[in-house]
């Protein structure tokens, strides 16, 4: 756990504060992104944590132990460290650049070299390859994998990210993103992370705190920031397409319409027009006998003629899982022009609807509670 | 005291030496840059041949001035030449390839491509680009090539004294061999001054050939 | 430097060949008009000389390059850092005065004998290694540093695990230059009485005896040529692969 109480610095020479009464606290495990444009002091207060900025005034406690206390080399020791330079050492192997900090605690040397090993399995890069290669040899985004692995690998309970990313081309950075973000869920570090990138910051963040002009703006989960920012500035550098974000955070299982009425082959269209109208639907979905779906009757087609809803059903354009985020569920209607999905676990098994009208309910819901 | 006296009284005769000593730097240098721009210049369009050229170049720079002087007298002698001003102007013209084929090397393999893309682009001819952008953009390059070579070779002049070329030198060898400290200090300083000099001189010309727009 | 080694590699084809077939000619026609076997005459002479010159070149250039790294070390720790931009121009000053200049002054200083000798090639050398070695450690990119110190790497092992092999190349090829200085000045060192194989050539020069005089260069450019070999193998060898533009 972190904890910021009333930080400030104010650089030698200047008035004005580069970080201003910055009061915030990362719980144990989670992410919190540091956000705002350059010069608002996120980086500046991202480096007093480990002390490479010393404080004006203010404390930051680690596991409720004052950093101020302990020797900077000792505290830096303890707290990973990824910068948007990466840093590698491009006179050491990748072996040892991740194997540094290890060597300086006075790790076994077969238990750091294993680590190692380990670690570069972990981002999928074949260790025989690559532990005798030298920085140079490496990709951008392998050095920048690298530079991350070289940070976890003493095991730091917490973790500092300067813009880790940023150097990285678009399609790459989505890959390390989401590799980052799997590897998080084993590893759990506390993690601050700095980005000016409000994109990444929804993507990797369990809070973001917005800063501008030293001062923390506001600091909530991702979701908040999106549906209520606290002030004008926010909401402009979140963005006028702020909804469309939220879009992101949500799943389908928070929209879905979970356990609607359905109908099988043999069930008359009958039955079906009075499900439909009895639950003030449009359309119906079909499932095979265990529960597949297997199509859709639409009201407006059924009513008033005879026969099985097996003979006059059509196939469902797509379909959509309960996990997926509700931008692609969205994405996909307009794609398919329909104005409902139908969602199906992994085997194809019913598990409900959504609709765009349900997701345009969901987002105002959360705007009204919050 | 005694080597302000003596520089005051023989003011006339240090004058004439820093002339001797200009002299040979001076024609070497200008021979050595009318071979080593071109070559160097020529090397940039083949690999092979500029690793070959620097190369060698690189060699005739390790051999120690005296020793090089020592080997022109047998190979000089039969035109009459083993001693004297031609073979130190021989040498500081050897000495100077290195510096000055290796920055006009350098200067012109390592111009952005795509200002040499440009330059194609818009229809300029091989001479064309050479001379409206090629060089110009390596002129301050080229020059601090020449720079070292000249004081590099200001210092090889004042030894080529012991093969009786004259110039500041003299000073030094008469100073050691008479044991006459005012003569050897007026030698090193003179030398040590015309080199500071040369080298701050040449460092204005530098910033002159260099476009205002390159300077940082 | 660079292109030196490149340049060693092309040779190994075509050029070492015609190479191999110009020292051979050289040699004939060396044996043939009577020269080589009158240097044979002074084999002892350039045994003893050489020993005496290899002395100079060897104490002079070995404590050149321990105080010369040792005190570039010194003008980029922190405490000593703003000293550094000046102690550069001071040195690129000095760097400009002609060796046989030091070598006066050395001896107007001094006197005569080894001691001059060995203090003007000491210190005519330890002029591109300190400029060399403050240049590639204040090269190292800061990111680096910031890394390491963010790791918490303490500035010991900063110096020794990341200045010091980033800055490698750069500090050898200060060393290199330094020692083709001081190689090219160990025959002047006679001058003021150190001795070395410069007594060959100055004697072969004003006796006008054109075998004595060769006996003295041709050893002396042969070991200018071959200490500066030497240096682009440890080079070469030495930096780590990934910060070794050669490699």
């Amino acid at each position: 756990m972190i904890r910021l109480e009333q930080v400030s610095k104010t650089f030698p020479g200047t008035t004005v504060p580069a970080v201003d009464h910055v009061t915030l606290e990362i719980p144990e495990g989670e992410i919190c992104v540091l956000l705002g444009p350059s010069g608002c002091g996120k980086t500046t207060t991202m480096k007093m944590v480990n002390r490479l900025i010393e404080p004006s005034s203010g404390q930051i406690f680690i596991d409720g132990k004052n950093t101020a206390e302990s020797d900077p080399v000792q505290l830096r020791r303890s707290i990973g460290y990824v910068i948007q330079q990466i840093g590698l050492f491009p006179n050491k192997t990748v072996e040892d650049n991740i194997c540094l900090m290890p060597d300086v605690l006075g790790w076994e040397r077969a238990k750091s070299r294993a680590r190692a090993a380990e670690l570069l399995d972990m981002v999928a890069m074949d260790p025989a390859t690559f532990l005798k290669r030298y920085p140079k040899e490496l990709s951008g985004g392998q050095q920048q994998r690298i530079g991350v692995l070289r940070a976890i690998a003493a095991d730091p309970p917490v973790l500092l990210m300067d813009e880790p990313f940023g150097a990285i081309d678009p399609i790459n950075r989505e890959i390390i993103q989401d590799e980052f973000l799997k590897m998080q869920a084993r590893i759990k570090k506390t993690i601050m992370f700095v980005s000016h990138d409000i994109d990444e910051a929804v993507k990797m963040a369990d809070r973001i705190a917005i800063f501008n002009h030293g001062r923390l703006i506001q600091y909530d989960t991702p979701d908040k920031i999106l549906a209520q920012p606290a002030t004008n500035f926010v909401s402009d550098f979140v963005g006028g397409d702020r909804t469309l974000k939220r879009l992101q955070l949500l799943t389908v299982k928070d929209a879905m319409m979970p356990d609607p009425p359905r109908v099988c082959a043999e069930d008359t269209l009958a039955k079906a027009v009075a499900l439909m109208e009895e639950n003030g639907h449009r359309s119906i979905v079909m499932v095979g006998p265990r529960g597949k779906a297997r199509g859709y009757v639409e009201l407006a087609e059924a009513r008033g003629i005879k026969g099985t809803v097996g003979e006059n059903h059509e196939p469902l354009p797509t379909t959509v899982t309960p996990d997926e985020n509700l931008r692609t569920a969205v994405s996909t209607m307009f794609r398919h022009d329909r104005t409902w999905l139908a969602c199906v676990d992994s085997d194809g098994i019913f598990k409900g609807y959504v609709t765009l009208r349900g997701i345009t309910h969901l987002l105002s819901e959360i705007n009204r509670d919050g | 005291m005694d080597v302000l006296q003596y520089i005051f009284s023989n003011w006339s005769l240090i004058v004439s030496r820093t002339g001797q000593h200009i002299a040979i730097v001076g024609v070497a240098l200008v021979l050595a840059i009318l071979t080593g721009v071109p070559i160097g210049i020529a090397i940039s369009q083949n690999k092979r041949l500029a690793a070959v050229v620097l190369y060698v170049a690189s060699i005739i720079l390790t051999i120690p001035s005296i020793a090089l002087f020592g080997i022109m007298i047998p190979v000089l002698s039969p035109i009459g030449q083993g001693i004297g001003y031609v073979p130190a102007v021989i040498a500081v013209l050897l000495y100077s390839q290195l510096p000055i084929i290796r920055n006009t090397h350098a200067a012109i393999t390592n111009l952005d491509p795509a200002l040499r893309e440009a330059a194609r682009g818009m229809g300029l001819t091989r001479l064309q680009r050479l001379r409206e952008v090629e060089l110009p953009i390596a002129a301050p390059v080229i020059m601090i090539g020449i720079r070292m070579a000249v004081v590099m070779n200001i210092g090889v002049t004042a030894i080529a004294a012991y093969i009786g070329a004259g110039g500041l030198g003299d000073f030094i060898a008469r100073g050691i061999s008479q044991t006459d400290p005012r003569q050897l200090i007026t030698g090193a300083l003179a030398v040590s001054v015309l080199a500071v000099a040369a080298d701050i001189g040449l460092l204005a010309v530098q910033r002159l050939l260099t476009s205002p727009g390159l300077r940082v | 430097m660079a292109e030196d080694i490149v340049a060693a590699a092309g040779l190994r084809n075509i050029w070492r060949n015609a190479l191999y077939l110009m020292i051979f000619m050289l040699g004939a026609w060396a044996w043939g008009s009577g020269l080589l076997p009158s240097l044979f005459d002074h084999w002892d002479d350039i045994r003893y000389l050489g020993r005496q010159h290899i002395e100079l070149v060897a104490i002079s250039g070995g404590l050149a390059i321990v105080v010369g790294v040792l005190t570039g070390i010194l003008l980029t720790r922190p405490r000593f850092y703003r000293y550094g931009e000046w102690a550069i121009q001071i040195l690129n000053i000095g760097a400009t005065i002609p060796t046989l200049a030091v070598l006066a002054l050395s001896m107007s200083v001094l006197g005569i004998g080894d001691t001059p000798a060995i203090f003007a090639l000491f210190i005519a050398s330890l002029l591109p290694i300190v400029a060399n070695t403050i240049a590639g450690i204040r090269a190292v990119p800061p990111h680096l540093l910031e890394a390491a110190r963010g790791m918490g790497l303490s500035s010991n092992q900063i110096l020794w695990q990341v200045e010091l092999p980033n800055a490698a190349f750069v500090i050898y090829a200060g060393i290199r230059t330094a020692l083709a200085i001081n190689v090219g000045t160990a025959p002047l060192a006679f001058l003021i009485g150190g001795g070395g194989l410069g007594e060959l050539i100055f004697a072969g020069i004003s006796l006008n005896e054109f075998d004595t005089m060769l006996a003295g260069a041709i050893p002396t450019a042969l070991l200018a040529v071959l200490v500066d070999f030497l240096m682009g193998q440890v080079q070469f060898w030495t930096v780590p692969r990934g910060v070794n533009p050669l490699r």
